[in-house]
């Protein structure tokens, strides 16, 4: 889903990081379950959402 | 070293025979410190092997500053996944397992430079004014 935005939209850039072969990254992020999607490092969520609540997430990082 | 099974190769190679744009798999990997790079790039060059849209460059983490700084990569390994242009679609770590699904998946939507989201997502992206960058984190299984 975040790839599929990422081809969409020129603004948007999409990583699908491996937890374990990055644990500072987990560490950073506070990574308990997957799939954990971190946005501009603002808004951050849990769980393979449909695509309507995938991006109303998303789209909460533009309000900040 | 090889990943595929003859199985899955058949399978990959027909999959990929509906691929309309040619896609670029671009390896960031380096010789020592990075425990999974070799895998990463192996399973890079087994996949681009299956078909001739596919094609496959390798670029030294270290080495290669000017295409580091370029696809902003900032750990390895990764994979780039381009097509007409650079879409911005990354892998970070191997993607195996689960994650293979999704490198087919964006090989196939980068081919065609198409989403595939639903009307209504294209509506909403396309009034964005600021960059997002998102990362998703997952496993293998």
């Amino acid at each position: 889903m975040a790839h599929r935005m990422a081809i969409e939209s020129d603004l948007v850039r999409a990583d699908v990081v491996e937890a374990s072969e990055f644990p500072h990254l987990v560490v950073k992020y506070n990574v308990f379950g997957v799939p954990k999607t971190v946005v501009n490092e603002e808004v951050e969520f849990e769980g393979a959402l449909p695509e309507p609540l995938f991006l109303a997430q998303v789209m909460k990082a533009t309000a900040k | 070293m090889v990943l595929l099974s003859e199985d899955v190769r058949k399978k990959l190679q027909k999959e990929f025979e509906d691929l309309s744009g040619k896609v670029k798999l671009m390896v960031f990997t380096q010789e020592f410190e990075c425990a999974h790079c070799r895998e990463n790039t192996s399973l890079a060059q087994e996949v681009v092997s299956l078909s001739d849209k596919l094609d496959l460059e390798v670029y030294n983490f270290t080495l290669d500053k000017e295409a580091v700084e370029r696809y902003g990569v900032d750990k390895i390994p990764a994979i780039v996944v381009e097509g007409e242009k650079d879409y911005g679609v990354r892998f970070y770590g191997v993607p195996a397992g689960y994650e293979f699904t999704t490198l087919l998946a964006a090989i196939k939507a980068v081919s065609a430079g198409e989403s595939g989201l639903a009307p209504q997502t294209r509506e909403t992206l396309a009034g964005l004014k600021d960059p997002l960058h998102l990362q998703v984190f997952v496993t293998p299984t």
